[in-house]
């Protein structure tokens, strides 16, 4: 690893250390969710109904770590900000890792 | 810009999963053809550097949250095709782990946020350096890169909601899954990411680009093709 790759990749985890912000600041602006990400009942308070297919289909999947949280650890800023952290680091494991092992499958050459 | 699961009716979601197959196809050939051995750690730092920017929200006072994606970054340092993968194992890892995004909408979030996004960066940023090595012009064009990238990838997951209550509504009349019309959908997805996060993409593209420009200027793409 180069000089300059190490830099990168501290780079990433002062990233992982500081993502808390993306939570604290929202919070501290009163900024809500994302435009159309909204739940089942926050949609409810909008329309005053949940669409069919909606009410179907939201809880499709039931994701390990859904909203970067980690249940267990409770609801207050400072948990959530710990399980974004975990969530960072585990996040740059596995975008990382995968890109890794399959760039290293079909990349052959050198130059 | 993460569409949830319930939003898209299969009629929208299973074409761009069709599209996005065929990209993530191309994209596979064209990064086992073009990039080297030694741009791998390149590569898988610039997935998790796209992961880890997706988690910060920038607020707007009293509004809607949003983010970059780093999309335009990964094009202009990678090549467009390298984007593709990148970004789309980001969000798919997102979807399954983490919720962020439905699995349904895989295809759909892929689209908007990891083929349109970096070839519209790669585009604008070509567009507007037009081969010249001024340094505000190449900030300029980094800038402007990622800012429309995110601003028309935007637009596009804005047309996604808004044609749902043309195509697809119940017996009695209401819409199935996503409620709003594209008079509504596409100006409040296009005027928040022009307001806000498509600046901050803008800043991160130019800031990163800058940074490599400075130490491997010779790693990045856009420079040298």
């Amino acid at each position: 690893m180069t000089r300059f790759q190490k830099n990168l990749l501290l780079g990433l985890f002062v990233m992982a250390v500081l993502s808390p912000m993306g939570i604290l600041l929202p919070d501290k602006f009163g900024a809500g969710g994302a435009w159309g990400e909204w739940g089942p009942e926050t949609i409810k308070g909008l329309l005053g109904y949940v669409p069919q297919g909606m009410a179907r289909f939201s809880e499709l999947w039931g994701a390990p770590l859904p909203d970067y949280s980690i249940k267990g650890l409770g609801e207050s800023l400072a948990a959530q900000s710990g399980s974004y952290i975990i969530s960072a680091v585990l996040g740059i494991i596995l975008a990382g890792g995968l890109i890794y092992l399959i760039s290293k499958l079909i990349i052959r050459h050198n130059d | 810009m993460h569409i949830p699961d319930g939003y898209l009716s299969p009629q929208t979601y299973l074409p761009l999963y069709g599209v996005s197959v065929a990209f993530w196809s191309a994209a596979m050939r064209w990064i086992k053809k073009e990039l080297s051995v030694r741009q791998i750690p390149y590569l898988a730092m610039s997935a998790a550097f796209s992961f880890l920017i997706m988690m910060f929200n920038v607020p707007i006072p009293g509004g809607t949250t949003g983010h970059a994606v780093g999309a335009g970054l990964i094009a202009l340092l990678l090549g467009p095709w390298a984007a593709v993968i990148a970004v789309s194992v980001v969000l798919i890892i997102q979807a399954l782990v983490f919720g962020d995004g439905g699995v349904t909408a895989i295809g759909a979030n892929c689209f908007n946020m990891a083929v349109v996004a970096p070839f519209v960066s790669w585009w604008v940023f070509r567009l507007v350096r037009r081969g010249s090595e001024d340094k505000k012009r190449i900030y300029l064009a980094a800038f402007l890169a990622g800012y429309i990238g995110l601003v028309v990838a935007a637009a596009a997951a804005g047309a996604e909601f808004g044609i749902q209550p043309i195509i697809a509504k119940g017996a009695d009349g209401l819409p199935l899954y996503a409620p709003y019309p594209l008079s509504v959908a596409v100006p409040a997805m296009v005027l928040e990411h022009m307001m806000a996060f498509g600046i901050v993409e803008g800043l991160v593209t130019a800031g990163v680009i800058g940074y490599f420009i400075k130490n491997e200027k010779g790693l990045v793409a856009a420079l040298n093709r």
